[in-house]
């Protein structure tokens, strides 16, 4: 009983630490210009698929493999600043999420042309037994997965609170006028923040491949979770993005092994409308950071 | 026609209603003044739906109106206009009034898809009312441009012609002389005048501008800092010495033969 | 009807009714066909979009809503296609409805991603407890009513053509009736809406439930047409798919809704030859589409339009 639940619980945490990175991304993103980035999935196929080129196609050392994915994804999301975002000026909403799409599409464009529809694996981190914890199997990739969204938490964590460059950010967010005439440059802090959530997006792909595989096409699933788990905290909070990326992760393992595996992807949808129909502004959110939203 | 009793209202930590009280009576034009954040827009802001009071009542023509929606409220016979103008500007002149028609008439999605006879009559008029409403604000020559091209003077003016395109009992004036010059102004006044002696309609009228206060109301009631601290006519008002120090200043001179009513 | 319209409209008819006069071939009747489903989804699209200035990225579940329902209900319920077609677009309307009143409380990126949420669970229902499957049902009646059976190519292109005809004289006549002028008004400003009694959540409502009928009536038309159905033709990709069509026709424009649905309807039949490229190609138009001809097409054909007439003017 408790075997099945920690492996079903584990397998949750594995999942849910991606959805974590993917909310974070949102929030990278949102929290410099109050935009919501729908092309973020892409970012993590983006990273599982880059990381098996340079590490199984072209032979590269592990490391070499990873820092050119990390600065495949930067230029990535570089090019998508300042090609679709920038040269906009004053856009209203609904083209800004068709923007979005539209360039989520032609980078699932680009991967099924590059790669094809075929899934892509390499291997884990670490070679080693799996680690057992009361009877369940855990790999060691997942606790490399799990890890490694810890770190960035934590680095992420600091950046905000601790650098210039992380406050400059959050004020571009909250006011882009104010924040130019203090001296921010809001136009790099755009750029930086598309650079950044495309890397962190491309961290959680490169770490859960290979696990579970990387296709062409997982890119809007992932968003739709991702963008569920950064409204849990209030669209904005690093805090709640992880929390709840962890509780979908949890709750669609949970559902896919003791329900029934097609609902998986419906639970977090449901969880999705629900928090939107009803808390809107995230359920581990303060009154006062209620009263502030603007939906 | 308008009774307002112990009104509260308080946003997070800041009170800006305490205990407001007033009446307004029926063919009045009541006008509410104040230094700004004294409160007003928010006490129209209570009366018309858009904020629900802490505590206290509204009474619109015998009834408790406080927890209605500002839709019911509207239905009810009571109509405004807002500080900043809220027109449909990507709607024509006339357009605009027609919205105002909406509440009065019926066709539904269903009979104006088909083109129901009736649809028609009622569309025809719709159309012959509210280009009378433009006739009578003086706006008939505007009839077809977009509501956003119009100069300031002419989007309130079309603002109020809206207003009164719902046939209200009272309609209430949020600021509408602001950004007005004096000779828009004078129109306004007249128009505001003319509403309520030719059409009946009790009119409330929140404005800082106070040659036109003074020169058009028939009562006053002056807030400050959200409490009442004045009420009667706008020559006891201008009189009272606590609404010459909420405006000026606690001034020990006060120019001699000050008399806004020049 | 204005001027304008009717012109347009009646320009419409008779190119419908000449088209397969002069390329009859069954290619492009069938691409038209296509095309005038998917017209039916954008002009309702369009009318959320546009007019009430509302966003939704699930048409495809009441497409999928129309599709299965009518389909089921006339294959294994005997039910005469047409009460099965009007049947299910009674479920897509309260559906509509239970997804509408909470949702159009929400704005902006959360209506839009609301709205994503719903059509994604649709095509889940679908794939798991849809007759079939993944792998669909087939042997769905072709459309039929009072005995006489719609079985030939041209028989559809005109049955679907005349749908999009009669819906886009109910659509004008709306747009340009007391409703379309509400939502128009609702578009620049709710408060002012709800200070004149207008019933803005009632009216938002209906315009949902509108759009969802018209998808729903274009799902039927699909399933009976190509008797054979399954959910993958009901996921996002389609929803995102009519949103172009609306963007690319332009959005105020109901007309522009027909015009991005064949638009969109023809270019994959034109980038058959890139193959892999395809959805490299659909994403570039659309990103170019979207930065450059923000309005959409038939606004800026208008505006060239209206600047030559200008010019011709001004030379005399």
């Amino acid at each position: 009983m408790l075997t099945v639940f920690l492996q079903f619980l584990f397998s949750g945490l594995t999942v849910g630490a991606v959805y974590a990175l993917v909310g974070i991304g949102f929030n990278i993103t949102y929290n410099a210009t109050s935009i919501i980035n729908l092309a973020q999935g892409e970012f993590v196929v983006i990273g599982g698929l880059m990381m098996w080129f340079f590490s199984e196609s072209l032979q590269l050392p592990f490391f070499v493999s990873v820092a050119l994915t990390i600065v495949t994804a930067g230029i990535v999301g570089l090019l998508m600043e300042r090609l679709t975002i920038k040269p906009l000026k004053n856009p209203d909403l609904l083209l800004m999420i068709m923007i979005t799409i539209a360039v989520s599409i032609v980078l699932r464009g680009v991967l099924m042309f590059s790669f094809g529809k075929n899934p892509y694996v390499y291997p884990s981190f670490t070679e080693g037994e799996p680690v057992s914890i009361y009877g369940a199997i855990i790999q060691q990739q997942t606790l490399w997965v799990i890890g490694i969204t810890g770190f960035c938490i934590i680095v992420l964590f600091f950046f905000y609170k601790k650098t210039i460059v992380g406050k400059a950010m959050l004020a571009c967010a909250v006011n882009p006028t104010a924040a130019q005439l203090v001296g921010i440059n809001v136009s790099k802090m755009v750029m930086v923040s598309f650079v950044l959530s495309a890397i962190v997006g491309a961290i959680g792909g490169m770490a859960i491949t290979p696990i579970s595989l990387m296709e062409y096409d997982k890119g809007p699933m992932l968003a739709v979770k991702g963008f569920c788990a950064a409204i849990m905290g209030g669209l904005g909070s690093n805090r709640g993005a992880v929390l709840g990326g962890f509780l979908i992760g949890i709750l669609e393992s949970m559902t896919a092994g003791y329900i029934h595996s097609g609902m998986k992807d419906a639970i977090a949808l449901i969880i999705l409308l629900l928090i939107l129909f009803f808390k809107p502004a995230g359920i581990f959110v303060s009154k006062t950071m209620l009263q502030l939203r603007k939906f | 026609m308008l009774s307002i009793k112990e009104i509260g209202k308080s946003f997070g930590g800041l009170k800006a209603l305490s205990n407001i009280s007033l009446d307004v009576k029926e063919g009045d034009i009541k006008a509410l003044i104040g230094p700004n954040g004294a409160g007003k827009t928010t006490l129209l802001n209570i009366v018309s739906g858009i904020y629900q009071p802490d505590n206290g009542e509204v009474i619109f023509l015998g009834e408790k109106i406080v927890h209605l929606a500002p839709t019911k409220i509207a239905r009810k016979g009571i109509s405004r206009t807002f500080q900043h103008v809220e027109l449909f500007g990507n709607m024509t002149v006339i357009e605009n009034i027609m919205v105002g028609r909406h509440a009065k008439t019926k066709s539904g999605f269903f009979s104006s898809g088909f083109k129901l006879p009736f649809v028609m009559k009622e569309e025809r008029e719709i159309q012959r009312k509210s280009e009378e409403i433009l006739e009578y604000i003086n706006l008939g020559h505007r009839k077809d441009e977009y509501a956003s091209n119009l100069p300031i003077g002419e989007q309130r003016i079309l603002e109020i012609g809206r207003a009164l395109a719902t046939e209200p009992r009272l309609v209430l004036l949020d600021e509408p002389a602001a950004g007005l010059n004096m000779r828009e102004t004078r129109n306004l006044g007249e128009i505001i005048k003319r509403i309520r002696d030719e059409l009946k309609i009790t009119i409330v009228l929140v404005e800082h501008d106070m040659d036109l206060v003074m020169r058009i109301s028939d009562s006053v009631t002056v807030l400050n800092f959200g409490e009442v601290i004045a009420d009667g006519t706008p020559l006891e008002v201008q009189k009272n010495p606590e609404v010459i120090i909420a405006y000026l200043g606690d001034e020990e001179e006060i120019p001699r033969g000050y008399n806004a009513h020049t | 009807m204005k001027k304008g319209d009717l012109t347009a409209f009646l320009v419409f008819v008779l190119l419908i009714i000449l088209l397969p006069v002069f390329s009859g071939s069954n290619y492009t009747l069938t691409v038209g066909i296509f095309s005038g489903i998917n017209a039916l989804v954008a002009i309702g699209l369009c009318i959320l979009m546009g007019y009430a200035g509302q966003v939704s990225l699930g048409q495809a579940g009441f497409y999928g809503i129309g599709a299965y329902v009518s389909s089921v209900l006339s294959l294994h319920g005997g039910f005469p296609i047409l009460i099965s077609a009007i049947l299910a677009m009674i479920v897509a309307a309260i559906a509509a409805m239970i997804l509408a009143v909470p949702a159009l409380r929400l704005k902006g990126h959360y209506l839009a991603v609301a709205t994503l949420g719903f059509g994604e669970i649709i095509y889940i229902i679908l794939n798991e407890w849809g007759p079939g499957g993944p792998s669909g049902f087939g042997d769905i009646p072709h459309f039929s009513f009072l005995g006489y059976a719609v079985d030939s190519t041209i028989g559809y292109f005109y049955l679907i053509w005349g749908l999009v005809a009669a819906v886009m004289f109910f659509s004008i006549n709306l747009i340009h009736s007391r409703s379309g002028r509400a939502l128009r008004a609702i578009h620049d400003s709710e408060l002012a809406c709800n200070a004149m009694g207008l019933n803005v959540v009632a009216l938002k409502i209906k315009v949902f439930i509108l759009s969802a009928v018209y998808a729903s009536l274009a799902g039927s038309l699909y399933a009976h047409y190509v008797t054979f159905i399954s959910p993958s033709s009901f996921s996002l990709f389609y929803s995102i798919l009519v949103l172009m069509m609306v963007i690319v026709g332009g959005i105020t424009n109901l007309w522009g809704a027909i015009i991005g649905a064949v638009v969109i309807t023809v270019l994959p039949e034109l980038l058959r030859r890139f193959e892999e490229l395809d959805v490299l190609v659909y994403g570039l138009i659309l990103t170019l589409s979207l930065m450059f001809f923000k309005k959409g097409l038939v606004p800026i054909l208008i505006e060239k339009i209206k600047k030559l007439r200008g010019f011709a003017i001004a030379k005399h």
